[in-house]
C-alpha cells in the first residue's frame, strides 16, 4: 500500500531533495520504509555520514509507524556551535 | 532561557539571565566565526536550525546537566541565519555555587548541543560552499 508524507529537509539534505519541503509517496509506512525510499530516488543521501529522521520533533527509530499528521523530518550531519 | 535567533547575541544578557545570588561561579562559552577553514578564507557562515526540534534537544541537554551538576541558573542563545568572522554564533552560560561544576557543566552542555542540536552551518569561500561535517571525506572539527 502506498502512502504520501510531506518531508521537511534541513543542511545538505534540503539541496539533495531540492527544497525545504518534499511530498514523498513510500510502500509501507515506518521509518525504515521512507529510508528506503528516499535513498533509492536520491541516493546522493547514501554518501552522508549519518542521516537520521525526525518524528514530530524527536530522533524517530526505524520501526516507527508514521501518521498522517506526523511532522516528519530529515536530519543530517548536525554543524551547530 | 533558549533562544534560536536570527538577530545579534547580546552576550551581557545571557550571562544575566544566567546568574543567581546564590551562586559562586558563573561560565560562559562564546562561541564566534572563524575567518579560516581547510586553508581558505571564510566569507561568512550560514546557520539552519529545526527550530522547535533544537529548543527540545537543548531542553533535555539542560534537563541533563541540571541533574549532573548544581546549576542555579543558566542560558543559551544560538545564532542562525548568516554570520561573519567574528561574530557570536552561540552563548552558553551556567551559574553554580563552585567554579569546577561551572567549568564542567559549561562544558558539557556546549559539547552535547554541538553533537545533537539539529543545527546546521555552511560554510561559504570565495570559490565556493561546503554544509560542514555533512560528508565522511569531509570530516573537520566544526
Amino acid at each position: 500500500m502506498m502512502n504520501k508524507f510531506k518531508i521537511k529537509a534541513f543542511g545538505i539534505t534540503k539541496d539533495i531533495l531540492g527544497g525545504k519541503e518534499t511530498i514523498i509517496e513510500i510502500k509501507g509506512k515506518t521509518v525504515a520504509d521512507l529510508r528506503f525510499t528516499l535513498n533509492e530516488r536520491f541516493p546522493q543521501l547514501l554518501g552522508l555520514r549519518s542521516l537520521y529522521i525526525a518524528v514530530n520533533s524527536d530522533y524517530a527509530e526505524e520501526g516507527r509507524i508514521l501518521e498522517d499528521s506526523d511532522e516528519i523530518a530529515l536530519i543530517p550531519p548536525v554543524s551547530g556551535g | 532561557m533558549i533562544k534560536i535567533t536570527e538577530k545579534h547575541i547580546d552576550v551581557q544578557k545571557v550571562i544575566e539571565t544566567a546568574t543567581s545570588l546564590s551562586a559562586g561561579a558563573v561560565n560562559v562559552f562564546i562561541g564566534t566565526v572563524r575567518n579560516n577553514a581547510h586553508g581558505k578564507n571564510v566569507l561568512w557562515l550560514e546557520y539552519e536550525a529545526y527550530e522547535t526540534m533544537a529548543v527540545g534537544e537543548i531542553r533535555k541537554i539542560i534537563d541533563e546537566a541540571s541533574q549532573r551538576w548544581p546549576l542555579l541558573g543558566w542560558a543559551i542563545s544560538h545564532r542562525i541565519g548568516t554570520l561573519k568572522p567574528g561574530e557570536v554564533s552561540v552563548v552558553v552560560a551556567v551559574s553554580t555555587p563552585h567554579r569546577k561544576d561551572s567549568f564542567d557543566a559549561c562544558q558539557f552542555i556546549i559539547d552535547t548541543v554541538k553533537e545533537k542540536a539539529p543545527i546546521w552551518k555552511k560554510e561559504v569561500f570565495e570559490d565556493g560552499e561546503e554544509w560542514i561535517s555533512a560528508r565522511p571525506e569531509m570530516e573537520f572539527k566544526g
